[in-house]
């Protein structure tokens, strides 16, 4: 019993952690462009510094 | 990909900011090639390319206006417009709302199960009513958050005094929610708190994937939408030019017209001559000749120019607007479409509302306490809940979506799937959508020479004519060749010299009927036809609809002659001269036979008629009203969009009623469990998202059909 009371808060801070992380990504535009995201990673690092 | 950091252009400061819309991106080559070029250039900051909507956001010094970046963009190969605003409205809020409320009850879900799992297996006592109150600490809030899309909606049908699938999916879970919260103060029994937050999760995802799809595929027909004809330059008392949006434009004004500009109000010539493509606006074909004094209607095309128009009549009095009036008084029929799933629900709500009724007053003849019958009325709501029947439709109609985007058509929303399927018969306009709507030009005769220089000659200009020409030249793999001294003569053609000879590309010396360039290389010359040909497979997609059971017509605004040609080149029947008022009094004429009418038209003409046919389609170089007033738009030159949009739909349908068929199978297994009062929160949960999965999986099954 003591053991759930460490589990569970844990267990819900951190699925809290990932719907705020999911909030963050949103409201930071990573959501936008998906097709564009799918196609970058195609991009050669060919960046001049 | 980000620009290099650049500092005389902080000096400026106060950066713009400008976004355009590339439709020509097609790949991770296109991206790379749009950042790193305008990167690249003097004043220009950064630029990030945003894919799935085809737009590029530029940042960059004050001193560059939009023409030079769109010129900018031209000289990487990629044609820009500055980006109006899109006109279809954003549905972008609704599917970000949507997906938060996804999040959160997926957050939700997740947690309450694993102490759900644990009250299932097993655990009693005072770890049961603990993990009881945690669970309503959890879903409480989760519930009031994640159920807002659907309280909202249910909440306003009845208000109007209406059902629709958001009512029992409401009742459902507040219901299953109001219940675990008694259960729990009471301190023994079953708690539905899974079930309530499950059936939300559930259904969320299918009304996120919907809103994403639809916003998908908004953006994509926005991107095509033009911004031709919606501004003008008009001469200055001074002689100066200035460029005035097409609403401000007042009778009396002059307007200078170039090749290629679209006219953006009705007017009389005053000075030059040119040819007009009336084919948006008219549906003919070939090109009006107009001089000074000629009278000349918004929407027309200039192909050559430049001249002078004075305005006589703006925005509101042209006769586009007119066709607008007519489009919207045309579009009022439509609206009141009533789709599957509410008419779905009609007979759902009712038929589980009184059963569950039926289940409380037989529990009570039978004995049974009110509160014991009460939790069994309640489990039976529960378990009947439409979770499967609120996926049936979007599931499929997302798969069908999706996969009619990968051919090349855009659907705007699930209620246009369903108008589809149900058509039988097609009204095909001619220009553009039957024919490809620009000229195509013979260039058989031309020999290798000949095409070289022609090729190195239209490449130099904007001409429609040149361009249709360049294009197809390269097509068949011509390489210009070194023309030098290349000059353009506004209204008389291309000149320039090639190994020593005069060699030009212009207009004929006398008048040929239909259009027609001349090229001249020294002493030699040669013409060069142009014409509207039938879009390729224009046939087979016609047979395909015949196939499905429609008869296709022709519907065209073009003369008698060039309409029969094409009637009797695809063997159907037409109807040739119809004005927009012609065109939407025959369509409601078949619509009151009781005919479901497909309508496939690109011109302004075909607005009203678009608007008012049970389904429409058009092509995406249709004009901008008949985008926005068709239920789905298809890219490219083929034209089997449109038979295969038919067939998609009816599978699509077919799918839809089989997921109704499996949702209702579920129910009646279940329903005798609830009734006889023996249903567990473990079953309700199994029997929710068992059901949810089998429908998705049927869905699925959408996505592999081949053609």
């Amino acid at each position: 019993m003591s053991g759930l009371l460490v589990l569970i808060p844990i267990a819900l801070g951190l699925g809290l952690l990932g719907l705020a992380m999911f909030f963050w990504a949103m409201r930071d535009g990573q959501f936008e462009d998906l097709d564009g995201a799918a196609q970058r990673i195609l991009i050669d690092e060919e960046e001049e510094e | 990909m980000t620009a290099p950091f650049r500092q005389q252009d902080l000096k400026d400061s106060a950066l713009a900011d400008t976004r355009l819309t590339v439709p020509g991106m097609r790949c991770a080559g296109c991206i790379a090639k749009i950042e790193r070029g305008l990167a690249e250039i003097e004043g220009i900051d950064a630029a990030r390319v945003n894919f799935s909507a085809k737009r590029v956001a530029v940042r960059h010094s004050p001193r560059l206006d939009q023409g030079d970046l769109v010129e900018a963009l031209r000289h990487l190969g990629f044609e820009a417009q500055a980006l109006a605003d899109n006109p279809l409205g954003s549905d972008d809020k609704e599917s970000k709302a949507l997906l938060r409320a996804l999040a959160v009850a997926g957050f939700g879900m997740m947690n309450i199960m694993l102490l759900s799992v644990s009250v299932w297996s097993g655990a009693g006592g005072v770890t049961r009513d603990l993990f009881h109150w945690l669970s309503a600490i959890i879903a409480l809030p989760v519930v009031a958050y994640s159920g807002r899309p659907f309280f909202a909606s249910a909440w306003m049908a009845l208000r109007y005094g209406r059902t629709n699938m958001d009512v029992p999916i409401s009742i459902g879970v507040l219901l299953a929610t109001g219940l675990s919260v008694y259960e729990t103060f009471a301190g023994d029994g079953h708690a539905y708190f899974d079930s309530a937050v499950m059936l939300l999760f559930f259904l969320l995802a299918g009304r996120a994937l919907d809103a994403t799809m639809r916003t998908k595929t908004r953006a994509g027909i926005g991107a095509l939408l033009s911004k031709m004809g919606k501004s003008a330059r008009v001469l200055g008392r001074d002689g100066g030019t200035s460029e005035i949006k097409a609403e401000d434009l007042q009778p009396g004004m002059v307007m200078l017209v170039a090749s290629g500009d679209a006219l953006a109000a009705d007017g009389v010539i005053e000075k030059g001559r040119g040819s007009l493509d009336n084919s948006m606006l008219t549906g003919e074909s070939d090109p009006e000749h107009v001089e000074t004094g000629s009278v000349v209607h918004a929407g027309a095309i200039a192909l050559s120019g430049p001249m002078e128009v004075r305005v006589t009549a703006a925005s509101s009095d042209t006769v586009i607007a007119e066709i607008a009036r007519l489009m919207d008084e045309a579009g009022q029929s439509r609206s009141r479409y009533t789709r599957i799933a509410d008419r779905a629900s009609r007979l759902y709500a009712p038929a589980v509302h009184s059963l569950a009724l039926l289940a409380f007053l037989g529990w009570m003849l039978a004995g049974a306490g009110w509160y014991q019958s009460l939790v069994i009325a309640i489990a039976v709501l529960i378990i009947t809940c439409p979770c499967a029947m609120g996926l049936a439709v979007p599931a499929a109609q997302v798969v069908t979506s999706g996969a009619l985007i990968k051919r090349g058509l855009l659907v705007k929303d699930g209620s246009a799937l369903e108008r589809l399927a149900e058509v039988d018969i097609a009204i095909f306009d001619k220009t553009g959508t039957l024919t490809l709507g620009e000229p195509q030009a013979d260039i058989s005769i031309l020999g290798e020479k000949q095409r070289e220089v022609a090729l190195a000659l239209a490449q130099a200009s904007r001409h429609p004519l040149s361009r249709s020409l360049a294009n197809a030249l390269q097509g068949e793999g011509a390489r210009p060749a070194q023309v030098e001294d290349i000059t353009e003569a506004e209204g008389q053609g291309l000149a320039g010299t090639w190994q020593g000879m005069p060699v030009a590309l212009g207009r004929p010396e006398e008048e040929i009927t239909g259009m027609a360039s001349l090229l001249r290389i020294g002493p030699a010359q040669t013409i060069i036809t142009f014409a509207d040909g039938l879009r390729a497979d224009a046939k087979q997609a016609l047979a395909k609809l015949a196939e499905q059971g429609i008869a296709s017509r022709i519907l065209s605004g073009d003369r008698q002659r060039a309409v029969e040609a094409v009637a009797k080149a695809l063997d159907v029947p037409a109807t040739a001269e119809a004005k927009p008022q012609d065109k939407l009094s025959l369509l409601e004429d078949l619509q009151s036979q009781g005919r479901k009418v497909l309508m496939v038209g690109d011109g302004i003409n075909d607005g009203p008629a678009l608007a008012a046919a049970h389904a429409s389609i058009a092509p995406g170089s249709a004009s901008d009203v008949s985008q926005q007033a068709a239920d789905a738009v298809f890219t490219g030159k083929a034209l089997m969009p449109v038979a295969l949009a038919v067939a998609h739909a009816r599978r699509c349908m077919t799918i839809v009623r089989q997921n109704f068929g499996l949702a209702v199978v579920y129910n009646i297994c279940a329903v005798p469990l609830a009734l006889a009062g023996v249903v567990t929160p473990l079953i309700a949960a199994i029997a929710m998202s068992g059901s949810s999965l089998i429908v998705v999986g049927n869905s699925l099954r959408l996505a592999r059909v081949k053609q």
